[in-house]
């Protein structure tokens, strides 16, 4: 499925928290977990990560540091701070206001749409 | 890794060098990148696709270089600093022009400001009024500078307009008193809010935005450096020919006065900033340099001073002077601390140097308090003059700015903070040194009476 642009920039910051939260983790595999809970629904372009995550150590949500991969290479992982939990507490309340009111648009939207075209017969 | 996979680690290889050229994705960002690419290689090898097929998709999956880089580019503006530009122009928007008719708008710039400054020597003859109207001739020339090149709207620069207009009324309608000190201060706070109206221009009218900001106090910073190279280049240049000259009997000295300084100095501040835009990577690797040198140095001064007023005794009947002078090195020590901050890398991690930071801007403090208390007890004894309440001011917004840095900086060396929060703190404290400036300019005069 294709997400919006501005649809994954909103959605990217809460989710990547939000997997870090659960654990330290490195890009890849934040990625990789973006693609489970998703079902592979939701993809992201693989690089536009890393500016992400850079952004959010900037602003203290994370902190990054360098170790090393099981083949023994640099690989750089990340961890929630508690700025970060908070913010991510901050961004759960907004989404779940957000997701409530589209719930009830969608029920509203369900109820009124079909009645309309059928009366009138023009469909 | 020879063997199977020598072909998958030169593709590997290739794409690194590739990467690597973009400026903004530094070489650590390569190696997480190149973690990355790997880790995907390896699901999609484990999948069953070859190494080349493998890596074709995960290149592809790492999306568009260009679009990554320029999100890169968003985040990381110190090192695209000596890109000029944030994000690289769209083709068909053309460019500010050839090298060479930027060198003529400048040159033109120059010249023009130095005509400005030698008109206002040979129309002006008092000395305070030509020292409160040389910044007001010659700053217009910087600012038309950064407007043409950063394609300034023109509301930006009508509105920029007014407080030039209104500085320009208010310098030369007061009634001073000739001789009294409103008429110094006005003088000498007024090149500071020209330098935030210059800073206007120089962010492209963005001037709510805090990151131009940054780059603006960084500008400042490689300009003064600029400058000085400049005029010790000139000066020896000036001073051998003087030599020579004096040797078959002609004097430079009227030609010194009358000509070269009202075109030189001028004309370097433009040529100066033009240079800082051109030549940003050269500075780039001064600009750590200078601030490592000098924040030890400027440190052991501090504590020197310290010692020596502690020591002094009694402050109160100490002379004017050296307070005045004491603000004139805590202000260096802030445009010190304000220099390394822009030229520091946000990301990398709290070292020594940010320790020793912190000292100077602790021994800053104690020397602002001594000062503050001096201060204080003078007006509580001779009462306020218009100088005493200038350097009162400027010294309580001192105390806020270096106090909260000297606290942020705590929290990031203890890696309770990020580094962001203390470059956000300084471009939110700037405009307030300009406002201040302002106020000093216009009101100071009115409320004590000239004088």
């Amino acid at each position: 499925m294709r997400f919006d642009k501005d649809l994954v920039a909103a959605s990217a910051t809460p989710l990547v928290l939000g997997i870090l939260a659960e654990g330290e983790s490195y890009g890849y595999a934040i990625l990789k977990r973006v693609t489970e809970l998703s079902g592979g629904r939701m993809q992201w372009t693989d690089g536009m990560l890393y500016p992400l995550l850079h952004r959010l150590e900037r602003l203290g949500l994370v902190v990054a540091s360098w170790g090393t991969s099981e083949a023994g290479r640099r690989r750089k992982h990340y961890a929630i701070t508690p700025a970060g939990q908070e913010a991510l507490a901050e961004r759960q309340q907004q989404w779940s206001v957000v997701a409530d009111v589209l719930q009830h648009v969608w029920h509203a939207a369900q109820a009124s749409a079909p009645r309309p075209a059928t009366a009138d017969g023009w469909a | 890794m020879a063997g199977p996979h020598e072909r998958l680690e030169a593709q590997i290889d290739q794409w690194r060098s590739y990467v690597q050229r973009r400026r903004a994705i530094s070489a650590a960002d390569v190696d997480e990148m190149e973690d990355h690419l790997r880790g995907r290689v390896a699901d999609l090898v484990a999948t069953g696709l070859d190494d080349d097929e493998a890596f074709l998709v995960a290149v592809r999956r790492m999306g568009n270089l260009d679009a990554v880089s320029r999100e890169f580019a968003r985040e990381h503006s110190e090192r695209l600093w000596k890109q000029l530009v944030l994000v690289p122009e769209a083709p068909g928007h053309d460019a500010p022009g050839p090298t060479w008719r930027e060198l003529a708008v400048v040159l033109a710039l120059a010249v023009g400001a130095g005509v400005a400054a030698k008109v206002g020597l040979a129309t002006i003859h008092e000395d305070t009024a030509l020292l409160r109207n040389l910044p007001l001739l010659t700053a217009p020339f910087l600012a038309a500078y950064f407007a043409w090149k950063r394609r300034v709207p023109w509301r930006v620069l009508l509105a920029l307009l007014v407080p030039y207009a209104v500085l320009a009324v208010v310098l030369n309608v007061y009634p001073y008193d000739t001789g009294g000190s409103t008429v110094l201060l006005a003088a000498i706070h007024a090149p500071v809010v020209l330098w935030a109206l210059v800073g206007v221009t120089y962010v492209g009218g963005r001037w709510r935005a805090q990151e131009p900001r940054m780059d603006f106090a960084r500008f400042t910073g490689e300009l003064v450096v600029y400058v000085t190279l400049l005029a010790i280049g000139g000066g020896v240049l000036l001073g051998l020919t003087g030599a020579t000259l004096s040797l078959v009997g002609v004097d430079i000295e009227p030609a010194m006065e009358g000509w070269i300084l009202p075109f030189a100095v001028p004309g370097a501040v433009v040529v100066g900033a033009w240079l800082v835009e051109a030549k940003q990577d050269v500075v780039e690797n001064i600009a750590p340099v200078l601030t490592r040198v000098f924040t030890p140095l400027t440190l052991v001064m501090l504590l020197v001073t310290l010692v020596v007023l502690l020591t002094a005794g009694d402050l109160a009947g100490a002379d004017r002077e050296l307070l005045i002078l004491m603000d004139a090195i805590l202000v260096l020590v802030l445009c010190l601390l304000l220099y390394s901050v822009s030229a520091r890398d946000s990301l990398a991690r709290a070292g020594w140097f940010d320790g020793l930071q912190l000292a100077l801007v602790v021994a800053a403090l104690a020397v602002d308090a001594v000062a503050l208390t001096a201060m204080l007890t003078r007006i509580a004894e001779f009462g306020l003059s218009p100088n005493k309440a200038a350097a009162l001011g400027l010294n309580l917004l001192l105390l806020v700015h270096l106090g909260r840095s000297g606290w942020l900086l705590l929290g990031f060396v203890r890696e309770r903070r990020p580094f962001g929060a203390l470059t956000r703190w300084q471009t939110r404290f700037l405009p307030v040194y300009a406002v201040w400036a302002a106020l000093v300019v216009v009101a100071f005069g009115p409320l004590f009476a000239f004088a």
